[in-house]
């Protein structure tokens, strides 16, 4: 009988770092025994000292766990296919599909199977399902996070797709929404994706942020950015925050308690001040940096990984080619996170920015 | 004083588009004297009744100078001093 024999990531580097290995046998254990003499690092792996199969590895014959069949005595006939696939933290296992999906980051210790489970454990909401937004839903969409939440209200227009990644040609006038959950779903069948359609007010911005684990900020005006901000502090959310204009972008996050967008810009530009997208222009690929640097900064903050942009912040010019950071720190007098708040829930952020929130017919 | 300034996005068309000029200058006020003598009209985007615009901050180096002296934080020669407003792109509306 000639079995094929999927290895998982971990353990490839046993078998000469073959993903598929032929093995022979009549049953699962006779197969993964033949296995076993031929891989003897592999064998320690998948059988404990009474050569038994621990606990902890799940092993499928096609795509069904044998525990639900006849366990390591189940028959195999030719063509078959067995999969290995080691459990994790909590008993939970990776399917074998997303074994492969994801093994790029799984082979990485920083990740491994526990982290998987983290990034498909996780909710991030994306506020803007535009320049920034695209990107960062796109990699987080990518990397298997779990529930991605998008907040648009808009529809799609040609000026989008210069660079708006999660929309297409044939998507011109369809909502924003719609299109970037039919483009994250076709990149990963494997993840959720649940759309917010309509713009981000203090109305009901407290009750969709404290569903989300993270807050990804891709908010095109002031009046947005600041509702943003003010919500995530009082729901106790991480913001990744990030901006564009014409070939400059800022990023960084911000943790509840150690700084915000206030301490950072006390209060917003007077309408006109500082031109938007639309009236200045943004290069296109710009968003796709910033937007990706955002995706990072959240997935480093669900895996706990790295040091996180909290605390500083993040300039890109791209003219000069150059990044650099500046420090960040919370502001004592600060009116939402400081000593002595004066802010201390939504406020009306149309008459503190001087603007109204966008609608579908001035956005 | 020289110090190297920087421009981001919008603040450059204030500055005939440089994004970077070299001025000398004592202190973070005498550099934005210097860069409304070269540029007329430059400084009311930067301040407002003397004070730095809530929306606009500058850094020495890598620090926001509200955190040092503020307008009279004193340079240092080859010190970047950095302008930078507040942006709001990002879903890049129509």
């Amino acid at each position: 009988m000639a079995i094929t024999v999927y290895i998982p990531t971990p353990f490839r580097k046993l078998t000469g770092n073959q993903v598929y290995v032929q093995a022979q046998g009549g049953t699962v254990r006779e197969v993964l025994e033949e296995l076993g003499q031929r891989y003897p690092g592999l064998a320690n792996m998948i059988f404990d000292q009474e050569r038994r199969i621990p606990a902890h590895i799940n092993i499928y014959l096609n795509n069904q766990e044998i525990h639900s069949l006849q366990g390591p005595d189940t028959p195999v006939k030719d063509g078959d296919e067995v999969a290995v696939i080691p459990a994790i933290a909590g008993g939970q296992v990776l399917t074998p599909e997303q074994v492969m999906r994801y093994s790029r980051h799984i082979i990485m210790p920083q990740v491994g199977p526990v982290g998987q489970r983290k990034l498909m454990q996780a909710k991030v909401l994306v506020v803007g399902a535009g320049g920034l937004g695209g990107p960062a839903a796109l990699y987080l969409a990518l990397a298997g996070v779990g529930t991605i939440g998008i907040v648009d209200f808009d529809v799609v227009d040609l000026s989008n797709l210069q660079r708006q990644v999660l929309h297409q040609n044939d998507d011109v006038g369809r909502p924003k929404t719609q299109s970037a959950r039919e483009t994250l779903l076709s990149y990963n069948p494997d993840i959720n994706v649940v759309l917010h359609e309509a713009p981000l007010t203090s109305d009901n911005a407290m009750e969709i942020i404290p569903n989300y684990d993270i807050v990804i900020n891709g908010a095109d005006n002031f009046t947005t950015r600041y509702l943003v901000n003010d919500a995530c502090y009082f729901a106790g959310k991480p913001l990744v925050d990030g901006s564009i204009l014409l070939f400059d972008g800022q990023m960084t996050v911000f943790v509840p308690g150690k700084g915000c967008y206030r301490c950072l810009f006390p209060a917003p530009p007077p309408p006109g001040a500082v031109p938007n997208c639309a009236e200045a222009g943004v290069l296109g690929a710009l968003t796709g940096v910033i937007g990706s640097l955002q995706a990072i900064e959240a997935i480093k903050l669900i895996l706990g990984i790295g040091e996180s942009m909290a605390g500083r912040l993040l300039l890109y010019d791209a003219l000069s080619g150059e990044f650099r950071t500046v420090k960040i720190r919370r502001d004592p007098k600060c009116p939402l996170c400081g000593d002595d708040p004066t802010i201390t829930g939504l406020i009306d952020y149309e008459n503190f920015c001087g603007a109204p929130f966008p609608g579908r017919d001035n956005g | 004083m020289a110090v190297e300034v920087r421009l981001t996005a919008n603040l450059q068309r204030l500055a005939g588009g440089q994004r970077s000029l070299q001025v000398e200058a004592g202190t973070v006020g005498e550099l934005l004297d210097r860069l409304e003598a070269l540029f007329p009209g430059f400084k009311q985007n930067i301040l407002e009744d003397g004070q730095l615009r809530r929306f606009v901050n500058i850094y020495l180096n890598d620090e926001d100078i509200r955190f040092l002296q503020r307008l009279e934080t004193p340079l240092r020669d080859g010190d970047v001093v950095s302008i930078l407003p507040a942006l709001a792109g990002g879903r890049g509306g129509r």
